[in-house]
C-alpha cells in the first residue's frame, strides 16, 4: 500500500477536497465535451476558459466573488461569440478567436491592476493555473448546485442537440431552432468550463473537456455510451493524476512536487493517442477481442 | 514619447505588427486560429523550461513552438484536428506549469512572457526580432501563391499536384517562427490578438486578397502604434491597448463591410 499511496493521502483534507471536486467537473466535462468534440467547438471551450478567468480576474479587482466573474465572463463571452457567428462553420474560429484576443487584453489590464492593488504576488500564477489542492471547501455545494443545473440543461435540449449536431439541415427541416439549441449548448458549455477552471484551473478544464471525451468518441459507436465511457476516463484520469502529483512530493529532491496538472494532462493526452492505435480501432470496429481478418 | 528606450518600442512594436498582419492574414484564411492561439502559448512553456536550465530562453521559445506547429500539424492529419490543437495546447502548458512549480520564478517575469513588455525592449534584442520578421515574411512571399490556392480553392490545389496537407505544416512552421520573435516583445497571449483582429477586419473591407493583405498590415500597425502611444499615457500595460483595439477594429471592419453592402445593393437597386 505504501509504495502505491504516500503517508496522509487518505488523511490530507485538501486531497480529499480535491478528488470530490475532481469528480464532479470530470463528469459535467466529460458530458458536456462528448458535444463539443462532436461540434468541433474545442476553440471555443478552450477559448471560454480564458475568457472565464478574465472574469476570474476583474471580479477579484472589485472584491466580487471569483465565481461570479468566472461564470458571467463566461456567459457573456458565449453570447459574444454566438453573436459574432460561432454558429456557422466558417467563421466559428474566427468569432472565437476574436472574443478572446479581446479578453485577454482586459485579462493583462485586470492582473496587472489586482497586482499593483493588492502587491499580492502570485495571482497572476493562481488565476492562470489554478490548483486542485487549493479548493475553498466553501465553493463545493455550489459548484455542485451548478453542474447540475448543466447537466440539467444539457439533459433537455439532448434530443434536438444531437440531431442538429450530427446534421444540421435535417435539424432544421424538422424545425429545430438550429440557433436557439446552439446558443443553449453554448451557455452550457460556458457554465461548465467557467465551474472547472475555477475549481482545477484553465489547463485542466481544457484536458477534462476534450481527452476523455475525444477518446471515448474513437473507441464507442453511439453517443450515450461515448458518454459513460468518457465520464469513467474523466474521473480515472483525475483521480489517478492526484495520486501520482501527491506522491511526487517524495520523488523530486527539491522538496516541490509536480502540478496535478502535469499529470491529468499527460494521461489524458496518452489516453487520446492509445485510442487511436490501429489495435484498438479493430477492436472496436468487429467487437470482438483478438486479431480477427 | 520617441527618445531612447521608447524609440526602441516603436521599431519592435512596427516590425511585430507587419508581421503578424502578414501571418495573421493566412490564419484568418485558413480558419487557423486555435493552431495559431495553441503555439504561442506553446512557446511559453518553453521559455519557462528554457529558464528552468539557464538557457537563453529564446531557444526555449524557438524549440517549443516548432515541436508544437510540428505536433499539431502532423496529429492534425488524421482524426479531428481542434482536438489534436487542444490537446497538445494543454500538454505545453501544462508542462509549463511543471517548470515553473521547479524553478524560483518571479511573478513578474510570467507576467511579461504571457503579456509582454514591449516598453521594456533593449537595443540588442531589435536585431534578431528583425531578422526573424524578415524571414516570416520571406516565407510568407515564397509560399504565397500555393498558400493561397490550399487556403481558398484546396481541390483545386490537389489537382494542381500540391499537397494541402504539407502546406499546413509549412505554415505552422511559419507561425511558429512568427511567434518565437514576438512572445518576448508582445507575450505570448497577445499576439493572438494581433494576428486575428486586424486580417479579419481587413477580409470585411476587401475582397482582393492583395489589397486584403496589405490592409491587414496598415490596421496592425495603427492598433500597435496608438496602443503603444495609449499606454505611454495612462501606464496601463500595452496587451490591455493591443487586445481591445485589435476587437475593436474588427467590429469597425464589420461594420464598414455590412455598409458597404448594403450601399451596393441600395445602388444596384436604383440602376435598375
Amino acid at each position: 500500500m505504501h509504495i502505491l499511496f504516500e503517508p496522509g493521502f487518505f488523511s490530507s483534507s485538501p486531497v480529499r477536497t480535491a478528488v470530490v471536486m475532481g469528480a464532479v467537473t470530470a463528469i459535467v466535462s466529460a458530458i458536456v465535451g462528448v458535444f463539443t468534440v462532436v461540434r468541433s467547438q474545442s476553440f471555443a471551450g478552450h477559448a471560454l476558459t480564458d475568457v472565464a478567468t478574465t472574469g476570474g480576474s476583474g471580479a477579484f479587482f472589485y472584491g466580487l466573488s471569483p465565481l461570479v466573474g468566472f461564470i458571467g465572463a463566461g456567459v457573456i463571452g458565449a453570447g459574444a461569440m454566438d453573436l459574432i457567428g460561432v454558429q456557422r462553420a466558417r467563421s466559428r474560429d474566427l468569432a472565437t478567436g476574436i472574443v478572446l484576443g479581446a479578453a485577454t487584453g482586459l485579462a493583462a489590464l485586470f492582473l496587472f491592476l489586482d497586482t499593483t492593488k493588492s502587491a499580492t504576488t502570485g495571482a497572476t500564477q493562481q488565476i492562470l493555473f489554478g490548483s486542485i489542492f487549493t479548493i475553498n471547501p466553501r465553493v463545493i455545494p455550489i459548484a455542485i448546485f451548478l453542474s447540475g443545473v448543466t447537466l440539467l440543461l444539457v439533459g433537455v435540449i439532448y434530443r434536438p442537440l444531437l440531431l442538429n449536431s450530427l446534421n444540421a439541415d435535417l435539424a432544421s427541416a424538422r424545425g429545430i431552432g438550429v440557433r436557439t439549441v446552439g446558443l443553449l449548448f453554448m451557455f452550457a458549455l460556458a457554465v461548465s468550463v467557467a465551474l472547472s477552471s475555477i475549481a482545477i484551473g484553465s489547463i485542466l478544464s481544457t484536458a477534462l473537456l476534450i481527452g476523455p471525451a475525444a477518446a471515448a468518441l474513437r473507441v464507442t459507436r453511439t453517443i450515450g455510451a461515448a458518454m459513460v465511457v468518457a465520464c469513467i476516463l474523466g474521473v480515472a484520469t483525475t483521480w489517478l493524476g492526484i495520486l501520482l502529483s501527491y506522491d511526487s512530493y517524495y520523488w523530486v529532491s527539491s522538496g516541490q512536487g509536480l502540478p496535478v496538472s502535469f499529470f491529468i494532462v499527460s494521461i489524458a493526452l496518452l489516453l487520446y493517442l492509445v485510442s487511436g492505435l490501429p489495435v484498438i480501432r479493430r477492436v472496436v470496429e468487429t467487437g470482438k477481442l483478438g486479431t480477427v481478418a | 514619447m520617441f527618445s531612447g528606450f521608447m524609440a526602441n518600442a516603436w521599431e519592435v512594436a512596427t516590425i511585430v505588427a507587419i508581421v503578424a498582419g502578414v501571418v495573421g492574414f493566412f490564419v484568418v484564411l485558413r480558419g487557423s486560429a486555435f493552431p495559431a492561439h495553441a503555439i504561442p502559448n506553446g512557446a511559453f512553456a518553453g521559455a519557462a523550461g528554457a529558464n528552468l536550465i539557464g538557457v537563453s530562453p529564446l531557444v526555449g521559445l524557438g524549440v517549443f513552438s516548432v515541436i508544437a506547429a510540428l505536433g499539431i500539424g502532423t496529429l492534425g492529419r488524421r482524426g479531428r484536428s481542434d482536438v489534436v490543437t487542444a490537446l497538445a495546447l494543454v500538454m505545453m502548458l501544462a508542462l509549463g506549469a511543471a517548470f515553473l512549480s521547479q524553478s524560483t520564478e518571479y511573478e513578474p517575469e510570467i507576467f511579461s512572457l504571457l503579456f509582454g513588455e514591449i516598453l521594456g525592449v533593449s537595443s540588442n534584442k531589435i536585431l534578431p526580432v528583425a531578422l526573424l520578421g524578415l524571414a516570416c515574411v520571406l516565407a510568407v512571399a515564397v509560399l504565397y501563391r500555393r498558400l493561397m490556392l490550399t487556403s481558398i480553392v484546396p481541390d483545386i490545389a490537389a489537382a494542381r499536384g500540391l499537397q494541402p496537407h504539407r502546406m499546413e505544416v509549412a505554415f505552422m512552421v511559419v507561425v511558429a517562427c512568427a511567434t518565437t520573435m514576438t512572445v518576448p516583445v508582445v507575450g505570448a497571449l497577445l499576439i493572438f490578438a494581433l494576428m486575428v483582429g486586424p486580417p479579419a477586419a481587413a477580409r470585411c473591407i476587401s475582397d482582393r486578397p492583395g489589397r486584403a493583405l496589405l490592409i491587414s498590415v496598415a490596421i496592425a500597425l495603427s492598433v500597435v502604434w496608438t496602443a503603444i502611444a495609449c499606454s505611454f499615457e495612462s501606464n496601463w500595460p500595452v496587451g490591455f491597448f493591443v487586445g481591445t483595439f485589435s476587437a475593436a477594429s474588427y467590429g469597425l471592419g464589420r461594420v464598414y463591410g455590412t455598409w458597404r453592402r448594403v450601399r451596393g445593393t441600395r445602388f444596384a437597386r436604383i440602376s435598375h
